[in-house]
């Protein structure tokens, strides 16, 4: 395989443009997926016209045309039911929530229409569909536009849940969700759109529901999420000066989740740590949290800790949103209150 | 009129007898507590859903509403399955695990009735954009009520429809009630029709009780969409006999509107209409009524002996594959 650098942003549009290439059923659509580019009057400057409005799917518009990425109105309700059908009568659409604190004005068509056909028709239905959507705060985007809900998705049967950390698990993920033939929820952290790593130029899948050990140790286990992994790596370069290592594992998945890792991991550290920016309570970080005490309960040395953003919304203001996020000192401390 | 063959009519006949004697059926037996939940009932619309269904082929896909067993039997759902899946047994459309507000067989183009108002118009624009994407001539009809008409996802709907230039009709089947509460109070207009204008697409009202001028209006905007001229909207104006479900007593109706519903209900204006004109004899009509009494009875039986679903298929049917 041949590796070079992309950004997250790039492995994400890497992944779109190679299935669109490979199925001619998979479609790209939401709210300025296409936008400007290739439009008559924007004609010269399409590559810099939209493509998303963080500009993941740039040039895909001008590749694919505009019968397979498709611009909706800003009207979610109307296309994330018309993908979730779409799918349920012959194509592999992605439709992109642009930003997942929208899912109140379309979550009907999420939670009781895409993730419950399947079931409600007695499984004589496949909806394979990708929603895509960003997460996070750190982008002074406030209240509506940089929370974390992807518990609220995992908490849903029949959805699956996917939350990349890097370039590289990006790609392979996403490609994964696409030909998934179930309904999958694939979350993007918008500060790490521009982060950089190895991604192989060929098309490559990783399996839903196997976590990643993106760091060994034998001291604590820290399980974290999206952002939060790079946070809990650079809080392990940390305690590993001061003797103390720590084992970094990322779920990936959210549902399905790779407990056994997670388990196997507490079982050999003896302590755990869940990194969630999240809000904290009914989140991933309770749900990993007892994960860990109903089934690893007679390895552990300390209490369980969490790690999370308060119980509030998520400020506009800098440091008040700094204050908001789970920070590396804040993780550190964590692991040495149970080390 | 356009004209209609022979085996057009009974074929029509047919259909709405077996609605309305299929509702009249679950009503009783809901009654005598043999079927449990929410069941709502379709009879007095027949002509709205085997109207529309007329003009559709096995290919086309609806997309439906809670009061949606009119819907699969005009699409042609088997009704035997039907009857099972309203006792939860293991035989019926859907294994037990929808019920009446879910009943579904996308094989036959039938998306699933819906337990939420106005879910069907998203998902009408799904199955409209496949065909588009896929350059195939089916077209989906969006059925939903007055009260759905209120709905943001409607409105959304019938703008995407219009923008994407989508094979979809969006049909209104306007019965006077959104539950309990009058059309008059709830939508800003007289006729629901007239909200095509906004959305920049054909819009007419019909009278929802004469299955003819119900399958002439479907018939063109069908038609205008396989031709890949875009949705339209169709309300159909009529009534239903039961309460919004069983178990609502009715007490917004009148003696007076019960009458009414009576003088227009749209099997006897059937059969009057093709008797009088000499299409169809009395004793072709009475042959079906006899068959499909003997259909309904033979769903009855089926349903009561089949199995419960086993416990074990609790969890099965969320996911394809899971972990």
């Amino acid at each position: 395989m041949t590796n070079r650098t992309l950004t997250f942003r790039e492995a994400i549009n890497e992944a779109m443009r190679l299935e669109m290439r490979r199925d001619p059923t998979v479609i790209l659509m939401g709210e300025d997926v296409a936008g400007g580019a290739d439009l008559e009057h924007v004609e010269g400057k399409g590559e810099e016209a939209w493509g998303g409005v963080m500009g993941v799917s740039a040039g895909l518009v001008q590749e694919f045309g505009r019968g397979r990425v498709l611009d909706t109105p800003i009207s979610e309700s109307a296309f994330i039911g018309a993908a979730t059908a779409s799918a349920a009568t012959g194509l592999r659409p992605i439709a992109e929530l642009m930003f997942i604190d929208f899912f109140g004005v379309c979550m009907d068509q999420l939670h009781n229409q895409a993730a419950k056909l399947r079931y409600m028709f007695g499984g004589k239905a496949n909806v394979p569909m990708v929603i895509r959507s960003m997460i996070g705060a750190g982008f002074n985007a406030a209240a509506q536009h940089s929370t974390s809900h992807y518990s609220i998705f995992t908490h849903l049967p029949g959805l699956k849940v996917v939350v990349p950390s890097s370039p590289y698990d990006a790609k392979g993920l996403l490609i994964t969700a696409i030909r998934d033939d179930d309904p999958v929820v694939f979350f993007e952290h918008k500060l790490l759109y521009d982060m950089e790593g190895e991604v192989p130029e060929e098309s490559y899948t990783i399996p839903l529901g196997e976590a990643d050990v993106k760091r060994e140790g034998s001291d604590a286990t820290i399980v974290a999420i999206a952002r939060m992994v790079h946070l809990a790596l650079q809080a392990a370069e940390q305690l590993a000066e001061e003797g103390i290592e720590v084992e970094v594992v990322d779920p990936r998945s959210l549902s399905p989740l790779d407990a056994d890792t997670i388990v196997n991991s507490i079982k050999k550290t003896h302590r755990l740590i869940v990194v969630d920016e999240d809000n904290p309570r009914c989140s991933m970080a309770t749900d990993l949290t007892a994960l860990g005490t109903t089934q690893a309960f007679g390895f552990m040395d300390a209490p369980p800790q969490m790690i999370t953003a308060p119980h509030c919304p998520v400020p506009f203001s800098t440091p008040l949103e700094q204050a908001y996020l789970p920070s590396v000192a804040d993780i550190v401390d964590a692991v040495k209150l149970v080390v | 009129m356009a004209e209609y063959s022979k085996e057009q009519l009974l074929w029509m006949y047919e259909r709405m007898r077996t609605i309305r004697d299929f509702e009249d059926r679950v009503s009783e037996l809901f009654a005598q507590g043999k079927l449990a939940g929410f069941v709502h009932l379709y009879a007095g619309e027949e002509a709205m859903a085997v109207g529309v269904c007329s003009q559709l082929t096995d290919d086309d896909y609806i997309t439906s509403t809670h009061r949606g067993h009119g819907h699969c039997i005009a699409k042609g759902v088997d009704v035997k399955e039907m009857m099972a899946e309203l006792y939860g047994k293991a035989t019926g459309s859907c294994k037990g695990k929808g019920g009446s507000m879910h009943i579904a067989d996308v094989d036959k183009g039938m998306m699933g009735a819906n337990g939420i108002v106005g879910a069907g118009g998203p998902l009408a624009c799904g199955s409209g954009l496949t065909a588009k994407a896929l350059g195939k001539d089916d077209v989906t009809v969006c059925f939903f009520g007055d009260g759905a008409s209120e709905q943001g996802t409607m409105h959304e709907s019938m703008n995407l429809a219009s923008i994407w230039n989508l094979p979809v009709v969006f049909l209104c089947e306007n019965n006077g009630f959104a539950e309990s509460t009058p059309v008059e109070y709830h939508a800003s207009v007289k006729d629901i029709a007239d909200r095509a204008t906004a959305y920049n697409i054909p819009g007419l009202s019909v009278d929802g009780t004469d299955i003819f001028a119900v399958a002439e209006a479907v018939g063109e905007a069908v038609e205008r969409a396989r031709r890949g001229e875009g949705p339209s909207l169709i309300e159909c104006k009529g009534f239903r006999y039961y309460g919004h479900f069983e178990g609502d007593a009715v007490a917004y109706y009148t003696d007076e509107m019960r009458e009414d519903f009576r003088e227009r209900d749209p099997l006897k204006k059937f059969r009057q209409n093709v008797l009088e004109r000499g299409l169809v004899a009395q004793e072709e009509l009475d042959a079906v009524d006899e068959k499909v009494e003997k259909l309904i009875d033979e769903a009855v039986e089926f349903a009561e002996e089949s199995p419960m679903p086993d416990p074990e298929e609790l969890t099965t049917d969320v996911y394809v594959s899971y972990g």
